[in-house]
């Protein structure tokens, strides 16, 4: 029993790692109907910048905050530069540059920042929480940073007129161009607040994981298991994914199928929740006009 | 595209085959290694190619194909004892199987949710073949080391003996020109405009009396299989397989090579071949992590200068140079 509560909990403290990721994608599927598959990459990227900061001797939050302006920055030059002259053009054409994009970002980390493992500091204190022993204060303090990050992004969308405007952006292009709204920038803006999160999610899983160019690989997937499972296109159901996800992906590990088929719990989840309930479990369902 | 052979073109076809068949002659064995795997990525390209190019299904998940290819020729030379030769149909019909499976599910995604599905199955192949309870048969983390075959006869050419290497060579370039007509024969007729419509207009295509779901998911059977007979040869070509040689990476490059190459081009699998298979040399030389950088920015670039691919680029060059008699010709 007590190891079995263990997992539970080890998983849901991975759940939020998995929930940020899955946030992240979320956004920008929200914001641009496309999945960026470069997710994981950028946020690695950031993650990195953050490490520097950091090893230049700034403060851990100076460094937490810079790093997540400089993502959010970068993120909207992205769009601005690489993407916006295929904004419009088939999902193929898409993919592949996004897949173009994964490969840069990921040989940038490596080149700029090398190959070998580094650790990250966490701003938490080490140790268990509150004496209790099934959480460490850095599970508890990422969870509380995930929640903040989720409910200002709900602030934002629902109670500022640039969440609005951005939610027209995305649904109907073409009206809110008509009544001024700019929707390229719209974009850009979707692009950047997704970056920004990965940030968060990379600065949170970097000391759990140690930091390397591919630190990522692994947690984008059940990033996007995650926000399959919760409905691609609902914030709030990407981390109840997310952490659906850490206690499956746990539990399974642990009793199931053993730790080395961790990742096929990824692949089985997608594969079964886009052929069984494609919409995810808070999805709402998408009807398309001929 | 449909015009009958003319007599330059017999002549230039002649000198194409003599020329390749003196090519390994002219090399070391280690280019001549190369070139095989240029033989064995075009195929795997080929495959990938009718499923994205002709077809519109985006798969970023073809590495996985190519490696249960590859298992499946290992396993049966190392623990049966097979010819080697006669792992390629198997691998075929076993990817092809597989690949139905797959296509089977996929008929409701679309798009990103596609790409996204391979991706996955591409992520977590390694991690399937290095499963404990299969490794008697996959050999784990260390994978299967086979021999190379021996040439059945001797002869030399330019001071040149037939070393396996070279012998292979000829095989490769066998399976590959075959597979070349093959996929030839099956794009140019009904099959290949029913493919192009599907991707092009999907109801449309439903009211024009195709079959949705059982082109698409058959077209993933096919498209496999091809990637799976490349994934056979390849084994039988290194000699080797292990999970690590089928990672992520297999995958984007063998998308890398279809866009170099040129989307829905069948000659272009060899440029896309060819481009996968050297690059990343010349690239290896400038620094450690260059190619995969290299790789992306010409993937971007392409996308936006030539989205054609090389093929394309052919295409419109010739057309500039040869003035259009009798009209333009029918070009897709």
């Amino acid at each position: 029993m007590e190891a079995f509560l263990h997992q539970i909990f080890s998983g849901l403290a991975n759940g939020c790692i998995y929930g940020s990721v899955a946030l992240a994608l979320v956004m920008i599927y929200q914001a641009t109907h496309h999945i960026n598959f470069a997710q994981g990459e950028m946020a690695t990227f950031s993650t990195f910048i953050g490490w520097a900061l950091i090893q230049a001797g700034w403060s851990y939050w100076a460094a937490f905050f810079t790093t997540v302006a400089v993502s959010f920055v970068l993120g909207l030059l992205i769009q601005r530069v690489v993407l916006r002259p295929v904004e419009k053009a088939p999902v193929l054409t898409n993919v592949i540059v996004f897949i173009g994009l994964l490969l840069i970002v990921n040989a940038l980390s490596g080149w700029i920042f090398d190959h070998t493992l580094k650790s990250f500091p966490s701003p938490f204190p080490k140790g268990s929480w509150m004496g209790t022993k099934y959480f460490t204060a850095h599970d508890v303090g990422s969870a509380a940073v995930l929640l903040c990050v989720l409910f200002s992004l709900y602030a934002f969308f629902r109670f500022t007129p640039i969440g609005l405007a951005m939610r027209a952006a995305a649904q109907n292009p073409d009206s809110a161009r008509l009544v001024g709204i700019r929707v390229s920038w719209m974009l850009g803006l979707g692009w950047g607040l997704a970056a920004a999160i990965g940030a968060v999610a990379g600065m949170m899983v970097a000391p759990v994981v140690f930091l390397d160019p591919n630190m990522m690989a692994g947690i984008l997937l059940y990033g996007f298991a995650a926000a399959l499972l919760g409905g691609i296109d609902n914030p709030w159901g990407a981390v109840i994914g997310g952490f659906v996800v850490g206690v499956l992906e746990n539990l399974l590990g642990a009793y199931v199928i053993g730790t080395e088929l961790k990742l096929s719990v990824a692949l089985v989840l997608i594969v079964g929740t886009l052929t069984l309930r494609p919409d995810g479990l808070f999805g709402k369902k998408v009807v398309v006009r001929v | 595209m449909n015009k009958p052979l003319q007599k330059w073109h017999w002549v230039a076809l002649a000198a194409l085959a003599i020329g390749l068949v003196i090519l390994p002659f002219l090399f070391k064995n280690y280019r001549v290694f190369q070139f095989n795997l240029v033989l064995v990525y075009a195929v795997a390209i080929l495959g990938l190619n009718i499923l994205t190019g002709f077809n519109g299904q985006i798969s970023l998940g073809h590495g996985a194909f190519y490696a249960f290819g590859a298992y499946t020729a290992a396993i049966m030379m190392d623990k049966v004892g097979a010819p080697y030769w006669s792992t390629l149909p198997v691998a075929a019909v076993v990817c092809f199987t597989f690949g139905f499976l797959v296509g089977f599910p996929a008929l409701r995604l679309a798009g990103h949710y596609l790409a996204l599905a391979t991706f996955a199955l591409a992520l977590a192949v390694p991690q399937l073949l290095k499963y404990k309870k299969i490794e008697g048969m996959t050999g784990g983390v260390q994978g299967l080391v086979l021999s190379k075959p021996e040439p059945p006869f001797s002869f030399s050419l330019f001071g040149q003996p037939l070393s396996p290497d070279r012998w292979l060579y000829f095989f490769t370039l066998a399976v590959t020109v075959i597979m070349f007509v093959l996929a030839w024969n099956l794009l140019r007729g009904r099959v290949g405009r029913a493919l192009i419509a599907v991707r092009d207009h999907p109801i449309a295509a439903t009211a024009m009396g195709i079959n949705l779901p059982l082109f698409k998911s058959l077209t993933f059977g096919v498209s496999s299989a091809f990637t799976g007979v490349a994934g056979a040869l390849g084994a039988i070509v290194v000699a080797f397989v292990s999970p690590d040689s089928f990672t992520v990476q297999l995958s984007i490059f063998l998308l890398v090579g279809v866009v170099v190459g040129g989307l829905a081009s069948i000659p272009g699998a060899i440029f896309g071949a060819i481009f996968i298979q050297f690059v990343p040399n010349i690239a290896d030389e400038i620094s450690k992590s260059a190619p995969a950088a290299i790789y992306g920015v010409l993937l971007i670039g392409l996308m936006y200068l030539m989205p054609t691919g090389v093929m394309g680029m052919v295409q419109k060059v010739w057309a500039r140079l040869v003035k259009p008699t009798k009209g333009i010709s029918g070009q897709p």
